[in-house]
């Protein structure tokens, strides 16, 4: 079945081409790559699909729903979830605090509520504080529930962020570069957590990066993006021997 | 998902009942003394006086770091809010409401409504500034909430039927110690309770990144019209107890030196912070009635004679402390700390009280 359907997205910076043309036929369950130099358009993609930037021409249909035009907060309720390149948590707010935060959409008490302090209240926010620690002690980040998220290692801090995604129920996780400056070993673990985290959650999956590794591991298929266009797409075997691919990362052969 | 440790917040409040009765005790006897003092004349009037605009500024204080402290934004709007519901509720006690009342009965029937209806008021009004806080954040966001205070007070100043510039009164004396003690409750109250829940978290996450905060479906529009209504209500309510205690006001009186003053309070006591803001709104005003006291007794000396009043000093002393607390402790004596009572326990044990739960089984 499909779950997202992107068709003839375009995305024009002033006069900048951002992203011409790109389209996406996404089956449930599947996870896609999205590679190609940097200032390719690849987080460009992601903050369409989230709504950040308005798309100049296009379609996105999730599940279903037609997503442009739609308030970033609107499409992320509605089961999209994702991570950034550079990391963007509350600093100055505790683990916990942090997924609390991303369980905002399923909370449906009003402000009278919790000025009064209902039964309805205490309900739901017994049910997010229980649902929010079982998620963090899946991720062994429950001990350091109080800690401040700036206080976290980098590797840590990478992975609260999956976290805070998967606290908003998503079934469509964009991951944004989740690897950029990690170590070898620390990307083996990071496979391995997507991988658990793809079938425990039953999700949906297009991940942005540059570890080659990692692309090729993990992802049934990828697309290249290269200054916009949508160069290449296949099986990770394809396009390791793709010429064109081979031309944009490194260059015309003599 | 394991289901071994859930959290049940009756066996949290188990173990804290004790102290919630400490919490109760203590504040009925503070709210009897409200009745105590005044009839017995324990204090004297000015020290009575001063308790009351404590009060007040405690109220203005939780207000302005609703949007100061935990919002992250900037507004100069709050003194306006004030002068909108000290309006408002001094023309419906003198105007609209009989006054052939039984004063006992004008106390609690007809002070309480007038009171809500400036605070609903200044509420109202507050949209005009929500709407633009959608776009513009921190510095531009002030400048927006300056330019509303200016057209609050001129405006305000050209409505000959309530005295224009020359100002309003016929007020009673109505806003007495137990009316503010109950008002300030109200106030710590309520956004208490607003803070910490899904409305609250989503104000700090505002303040933390914006984008970040809408991309993780927080609905950051929701959250900051409502911030406002909540946080202009109360400046609303602040204002009708001041009016009913001054009884009479001007225009003037709600400029941007009221609305700095606050900023002080909000930044002294500490940003984000309920114990900071009625910790800030406490010390302020008292620094400033000794500095009046120190300046009457300069007064009298004949090297200081014609010294400035207090009105003409705390233009000194407001932006000097103000700049001082910017370079040596800008989030304040509090800043994004809380009094443990405060908190609810969920928030502030509940990861705890959930770990030591796993460790058991």
């Amino acid at each position: 079945m499909s779950i997202l359907q992107i068709k003839e997205l375009t995305h024009y910076f002033g006069g900048l081409r951002a992203v011409y043309d790109f389209n996406l036929d996404l089956e449930g369950g599947e996870l896609v790559g999205i590679i190609g130099p940097n200032g390719a358009g690849k987080t460009t993609i992601f903050n369409l699909i989230t709504g950040v930037y308005r798309p100049t021409k296009e379609s996105i249909v999730f599940d279903g729903l037609d997503l442009v035009g739609k308030e970033s907060n609107w499409i992320i309720a509605h089961g999209v979830a994702r991570t950034f390149q550079n990391i963007r948590l509350f600093k100055e707010l505790s683990v916990l605090e942090t997924v609390r935060i991303a369980c905002y959409s399923q909370i449906k008490y009003s402000v009278v509520d919790a000025l009064l302090r209902s039964t309805r209240f205490q309900r739901e926010e017994e049910q997010i504080l229980n649902e929010s620690m079982e998620l963090l002690s899946l991720f062994n980040l429950d001990r350091l529930a109080d800690e401040k998220s700036k206080n976290l290692p980098y590797g840590l801090q990478r992975r609260l962020e999956i976290v805070r995604a998967l606290a908003s129920h998503p079934r469509l996780l964009l991951l944004d570069e989740p690897a950029a400056g990690m170590n070898p070993s620390e990307i083996l673990d990071l496979m391995e957590l997507i991988q658990y985290v793809r079938k425990k959650f039953n999700l949906t999956i297009i991940l942005i990066e540059h570890q080659m590794r990692l692309v090729m591991g993990i992802c049934e298929r990828i697309k290249v993006l290269d200054f916009g266009e949508t160069i290449a797409e296949g099986s990770p075997i394809e396009i390791q021997h793709n010429p064109r691919v081979l031309e944009a990362y490194l260059g015309e052969e003599e | 998902m394991t289901t071994k440790n859930i959290i049940q917040l009756s066996e949290l409040d188990g173990k804290l009942k004790n102290k919630q009765w400490a919490l109760a005790f203590a504040l009925v006897i503070l709210f009897t003394l409200t009745f105590l003092i005044p009839h017995y004349g324990l204090l004297n009037e000015y020290i009575q006086l001063t308790i009351i605009y404590i009060g007040i500024n405690i109220i203005m204080a939780l207000s302005q770091n609703m949007i100061n402290g935990y919002m992250g934004d900037f507004s100069l709007g709050h003194a306006s809010f004030m002068l909108i519901g000290a309006y408002v509720s001094s023309i419906l006690t003198v105007w609209v409401f009989p006054n052939n009342w039984n004063p006992i009965l004008t106390s609690i029937i007809l002070f309480p409504v007038s009171v809500t209806a400036g605070g609903l008021a200044a509420a109202l009004l507050s949209l005009i500034i929500a709407f633009p806080s959608f776009k513009t954040r921190g510095g531009y966001l002030a400048l927006v909430t300056l330019a509303f205070n200016m057209i609050c007070v001129s405006v305000v100043q050209n409505i000959e039927a309530i005295g224009g510039g020359r100002g309003f009164m016929g007020m009673e004396k109505l806003t007495t110690m137990p009316w503010v003690f109950i008002w300030v409750l109200i106030a710590v109250w309520v956004v208490r309770n607003f803070v910490y829940s899904n409305f609250g978290r989503g104000v700090v996450s505002i303040r933390e990144d914006e984008t970040a905060a809408n991309l993780v479906s927080v609905n950051t529009k929701q959250v900051k019209v409502l911030t406002f209504v909540i946080s202009s209500f109360l400046a609303g309510t602040g204002g009708a107890l001041f009016a009913h205690v001054l009884l009479f006001i001007t225009p003037k009186t709600f400029q941007l030196q009221k609305n700095v003053d606050f900023l002080v309070m909000v930044y002294l006591g500490g940003m984000g912070s309920i114990g900071g803001s009625i910790l800030g709104a406490v010390t302020y005003t008292v620094i400033l009635e000794l500095l009046r006291e120190a300046l009457s007794i300069l007064g009298t000396m004949p090297i200081f004679a014609g010294i400035p009043s207090l009105e003409v000093w705390r233009w000194v002393v407001a932006p000097l402390l103000l700049i001082l607390l910017m370079i040596y402790r800008h989030e304040g004596i509090m800043g994004f700390r809380e009094f443990g009572f405060i908190v609810p326990y969920r928030d502030r044990f509940g990861a705890c009280f959930w770990l030591k739960k796993g460790r058991a089984n």
